[in-house]
């Protein structure tokens, strides 16, 4: 009953908005504009042919290839940063500075430096989500509260015990929040980052589209399928949270 | 015999924004080998401060504290702080937190925390997770990671004022008998002063800041103590009297 509960009003929503979207399409008119059928037909068509897999497993690879390289930079980078005083000096400029350039921006130099293919969205995915993660993992070291380091400087524990045992599982939950952040950021930049793939992807499926005939109903179908990966990606992180070993951190 | 903890004439102030502010000033006194001394003095006098020096945490301006008759340099493994806040990871299980402190090579690291577990009355618990127990239970959990490495020292700060009153009464009976099993020698920083007369051999009084001994007072009573004994309450009215109580 209580799962009933939680699914039935944002399924409510969702048909509320699907009716006012078709009510509108059919009061006004529009011959390009599709109605909520002729999206879900185009998916089915684009489903059965095989080509929707096919973008999203292009647009996931790229994802996953430009967020897991993220998480190998930026979380020894972070927890760096974090512990060495110098390190955050030194390097917490540069990072603020490159944070707030958009990953748009550097398209001309993705095509420059890596061409047109699979290397250069991995590289925009890449620079969009390895720098909230740096920042959280950042945080997350200079929080730990400080009677976990004086315990742990009381037993006299070795420099790699207190990393393995104190600094980094303190740190845990804050990277995974980094994780979930930057994900989300990634999944954000697909589209864009397509803009320059070659023949596959979501974001790909919607200039082409958009290009080739302007097929609105493929195009919003992207949308809706690009929203509800999202949705899936951010269920998985989710799930990340409830560890065991950092569930402290969220329970209070 | 020679004292175990020997504090020398201690001094420490702390720069604050209005200039600086004497903590310490000169403290001096000696702690005997498997001795039980309580620090008692009111909030804000510099007791937490003066335990942080003694363990060896923090450095005094002026004065040294010798710890089997060597200048303390640092905290060491052979005095375990345990602290107000507690500091039980909760990242780790019970028996990982025990085990902790094991450094080095144990023939058996999980036997000995499990045997710890066991005096403390955490037997069960250990795979539980710190945010699954209550307050008692992790102050049992931090006790049994300090005796597992087997210190000689134990400081404890103030270590059941967090405890709500009737846990607090259970832990001072409960700590007694799991300390009556091995030998240390232990500083107990306290504002209760029925705490310090229930637990010490012998009680010293602070004055307010900046800190310094105002008292001492022996507790003769054999364990375990009746706090509604005439005895104990002519001692408590006596400490109560420094504080002008």
């Amino acid at each position: 009953m209580r799962g009933l509960k939680q699914v039935l009003p944002p399924l409510a929503m969702a048909a509320l908005l699907v009716a006012v979207w078709w009510a509108v399409v059919v009061q006004s008119g529009t011959v390009i504009f599709p109605t909520p059928l002729q999206v879900v037909t185009a998916t089915l068509d684009l489903a059965q042919q095989g080509t929707l897999w096919t973008h999203i497993g292009s647009s996931l690879f790229r994802v996953g290839a430009g967020f897991l390289l993220a998480i190998v930079v930026a979380v020894p980078m972070g927890l760096w940063m974090g512990w060495i005083g110098g390190a955050f000096t030194t390097l917490n400029p540069l990072v603020q500075m490159l944070r707030p350039i958009s990953p748009i921006a550097w398209i001309p130099l993705a095509i420059l430096w890596f061409g047109v293919g699979d290397v250069s969205p991995i590289f925009l995915i890449f620079l969009a989500s390895v720098f909230p993660m740096i920042v959280q993992t950042v945080a997350g070291v200079h929080t730990i509260e400080r009677q976990y380091l004086l315990a742990a400087e009381n037993f006299g524990v070795s420099r790699r015990k207190l990393f393995l045992q104190v600094v980094i599982p303190a740190v845990l939950p804050q990277i995974i929040v980094g994780m979930r952040v930057s994900l989300g950021v990634a999944w954000l930049v697909v589209v864009a980052a397509e803009m320059i793939a070659l023949r596959s992807g979501l974001g790909y499926l919607i200039i082409d589209s958009r290009n080739a005939g302007n097929r609105y109903d493929l195009v919003v179908a992207a949308m809706v399928v690009i929203g509800i990966t999202g949705l899936f990606l951010d269920g998985i992180m989710r799930r990340l949270e409830r560890l065991k070993a950092v569930r402290w951190r969220y329970a209070r | 015999m020679p004292a175990k903890i020997a504090i020398n004439d201690i001094s420490k102030s702390f720069v604050t924004d209005k200039g600086p502010l004497q903590v310490i000033a000169g403290i001096d006194f000696a702690v005997a080998d498997g001795e039980f001394v309580a620090i008692v003095g009111p909030s804000g006098c510099g007791k937490t401060t003066l335990l942080n020096i003694i363990a060896g945490f923090e450095r005094p301006d002026h004065g040294r504290v010798i710890v089997d008759g060597a200048v303390r340099d640092g905290p060491s493994p052979k005095g375990i702080v345990i602290s107000q806040k507690g500091s039980v990871f909760p990242w780790l299980t019970v028996q990982q937190n025990l085990m902790f402190g094991l450094n080095g090579h144990h023939p058996d690291k999980r036997a000995l925390a499990d045997h710890y577990a066991a005096l403390v009355g955490l037997r069960g618990f250990e795979t539980g997770y710190p945010y699954e127990l209550s307050g008692g239970m992790l102050k049992r959990v931090e006790l049994a990671r300090a005796l597992v490495v087997k210190p000689e020292i134990l400081y404890m700060d103030e270590p059941l004022s967090a405890l709500d009153a009737l846990t607090s009464l259970q832990m001072r009976v409960e700590l007694l008998r799991i300390l009556s099993e091995e030998r240390h020698t232990c500083v107990l920083i306290t504002h209760d002063v029925e705490e310090a007369i229930q637990m010490a051999d012998r009680i010293i009084v602070l004055s307010v800041r900046p800190a310094t001994i105002q008292a001492t007072f022996e507790v003769p009573f054999p364990r375990p103590r009746n706090l509604s004994s005439s005895d104990v309450v002519k001692l408590k009215a006596l400490i109560l009297r420094e504080f002008g109580l």
